[in-house]
């Protein structure tokens, strides 16, 4: 089954650290210098290896690894949630993907805002992906928004030194309504009224803080989105392309997109 | 680090520690002069583009060890199943190793399952592979193919992330084919314009990236047929060294003609000598 082979693959992520620990007192076989040198090392996650520092062919780019710069915003409303995300994934300094669609399905009335590493997002959705439709079809019923916020959870919090994945999971369901959970680096877990996310959030927390109110109607918060993401891909170098959006409610997923000509205007900017 | 250090029994999955080992040794010998020999790889320029029919993918031809040219023509479009082909950038082996792997997968889901495998099918088990080795197999693909729902493009990188999207390229020259494809990329191409559209990007790698060049090879797959064109241009001919003796070009010739050089005098002594001793040395053969 390809997920079991994705779970093996993150539960032996997860030992190489544990194990490093433990077998670098009883590595007699290096000189104590690179002992401590590997001591050191060891602590700090792994990017990508050494091939090709000194050859001026293949420019640094090309060797940092894939991520989704981002912002990322969720925000609750009566009936449902609204859900919107920048566009851009970077390579470094190369943009790889200026229409990526950071917008994820994992239900049917369920979909995660993905900010972080490309590779571990995407690799994490699609692990939860599987486990809440079996889950759902076990159940016989829609899940609900918070046992896909727990799935993400655990396995954010399981293999945390490993992963860079910053997710906010948002949703409709018949028991609880819009729901938005945010799952932070790290692995915590809590629900919100209105949560951003990427590296453009913190230049919008202080127009998020002020310009929320609760019980905004369905095309406020829609506007609300669009502003602060505006204003984060303004600012944010990793953050830019189109505004992407989905409202979810009872009766659906409607989705749509700002292009980088209609975006709202700011007098600043 | 929050985790807590527990001496636990190694559970299973892959440890790789001595990537980092392996790092830190080669810095130390880097510092004492020595270098490590260079994995072979493909500089590299890759492309594809969907248009109205199908797919078309491109490659340049050139391998690189270092700043040498390993292999002027090397195939860097590897087939995965009749209707799937994959572009390779990165670590040569690596990809060339990936590509048969999972080609060999697909053949068996493709008997098991009784249907034309599917790119979003090949899609899943390449990243799915790639993401389990944490970037450390240096593959980077294009993935084109056209099955039961239409041409699809993925561009798939070292660690597992994948994009579906109308336009990719990849490799040290992708910067220089994006700007080809930015400029003239419409939807729904005819199939000769999206291949001048590809053999343009290609040759936009080949000419400023030094680590791609010699030929393009293209790929084009539509419902049903495959056209596999090695090489579809040779951009870079090598040359014909002209020494030319009665109108023909002789390579290597060093002869120069009679009168180039003005004789002033000549005398002619002839040597008289007798012969005082004839050998022969029959030479070791075996």
């Amino acid at each position: 089954m390809h997920f079991t082979v994705v779970f093996s693959g993150l539960s032996g992520v997860c030992d190489r650290l544990r194990q490093a620990r433990v077998r670098t007192p009883a590595a007699g076989s290096f000189s104590n210098v690179v002992k401590l040198k590997m001591a050191a090392v060891l602590q700090f996650p792994a990017s990508v290896s050494t091939f090709n520092n000194y050859n001026d062919l293949y420019p640094d780019w090309t060797q940092t690894e894939v991520s989704t710069g981002t912002s990322i915003m969720a925000v609750e409303f009566e009936g449902g949630v609204v859900i919107g995300a920048d566009s851009r994934t970077t390579t470094g300094a190369y943009i790889a993907n200026r229409v990526t669609d950071k917008l994820t399905p994992i239900h049917e009335r369920i979909f995660c805002c993905r900010s972080g590493s490309a590779a571990d997002t995407q690799a994490i959705a699609d692990a939860v992906t599987y486990q809440l439709g079996f889950h759902s079809i076990e159940l016989d019923e829609a899940p609900l928004v918070q046992t896909a916020a727990s799935l993400f959870r655990d396995m954010c919090y399981r293999y945390r030194e490993e992963l860079m994945a910053g997710i906010i999971v948002a949703g409709w369901d018949p028991r609880r309504g819009g729901q938005v959970y945010t799952v932070p680096v790290g692995g915590m877990m809590t629900r919100q009224p209105v949560s951003v996310g990427g590296s453009g959030s913190s230049y919008i927390y202080g127009y998020v803080d002020s310009n929320y109110r609760a019980g905004m109607s369905k095309e406020e918060c829609l506007k609300f989105t669009a502003e602060a993401l505006t204003l984060a891909m303004e600012r944010d170098g990793s953050s830019g392309g189109v505004v992407r959006l989905a409202v979810i409610s009872e009766q659906g997923v409607e989705r749509q997109v700002i292009l980088g000509n209609q975006l709202p205007k700011f007098s600043t900017v | 680090m929050a985790t807590v250090s527990v001496c636990q029994y190694h559970r299973g999955g892959f440890s790789f520690e001595n990537c980092k080992r392996n790092a830190l040794l080669e810095a130390d010998i880097n510092k004492l002069g020595f270098s490590s020999p260079a994995a072979r790889k493909t500089g590299t320029t890759i492309c594809g583009v969907v248009y109205k029919d199908g797919v078309v993918l491109g490659a340049d031809t050139r391998a690189t060890e270092g700043m040498v040219v390993a292999d002027k023509n090397c195939s860097k479009i590897h087939y995965i199943s009749p209707n799937v082909y994959c572009c390779g950038a990165g670590t040569a082996a690596d990809t060339e190793m990936t590509t048969q792997i999972i080609s060999s997968n697909l053949e068996l889901h493709s008997l098991s399952t009784g249907r034309l495998p599917r790119v979003a099918t090949a899609n899943r088990m390449l990243k799915q592979m790639l993401f389990r080795y944490q970037g450390y197999i240096g593959a980077a693909l294009v993935l084109g193919g056209v099955d039961s729902t239409g041409p699809q493009l993925y561009s798939i990188y070292p660690h597992g992330s994948t994009d579906k999207l109308p336009y990719v390229t990849m490799g040290s020259g992708s910067l220089a084919a994006m700007a080809v494809f930015e400029d003239r990329y419409r939807p729904n191409m005819e199939e000769e314009e999206a291949k001048r559209l590809v053999r343009d990007a290609i040759a936009a790698g080949i000419f400023n990236d030094l680590g791609s060049g010699s030929n393009i090879d293209l790929c084009v797959i539509t419902k049903g047929k495959v056209d596999y064109l090695r090489p579809h241009d040779v951009a870079n001919k090598k040359g014909v060294r002209e020494d030319k003796i009665n109108g023909r070009p002789e390579t290597g010739n060093y002869r120069y003609k009679h009168g180039t050089t003005g004789v002033l005098t000549k005398a002619v002594t002839p040597l008289n000598l007798e012969v005082v001793e004839e050998s022969v040395q029959t030479m070791d053969t075996s």
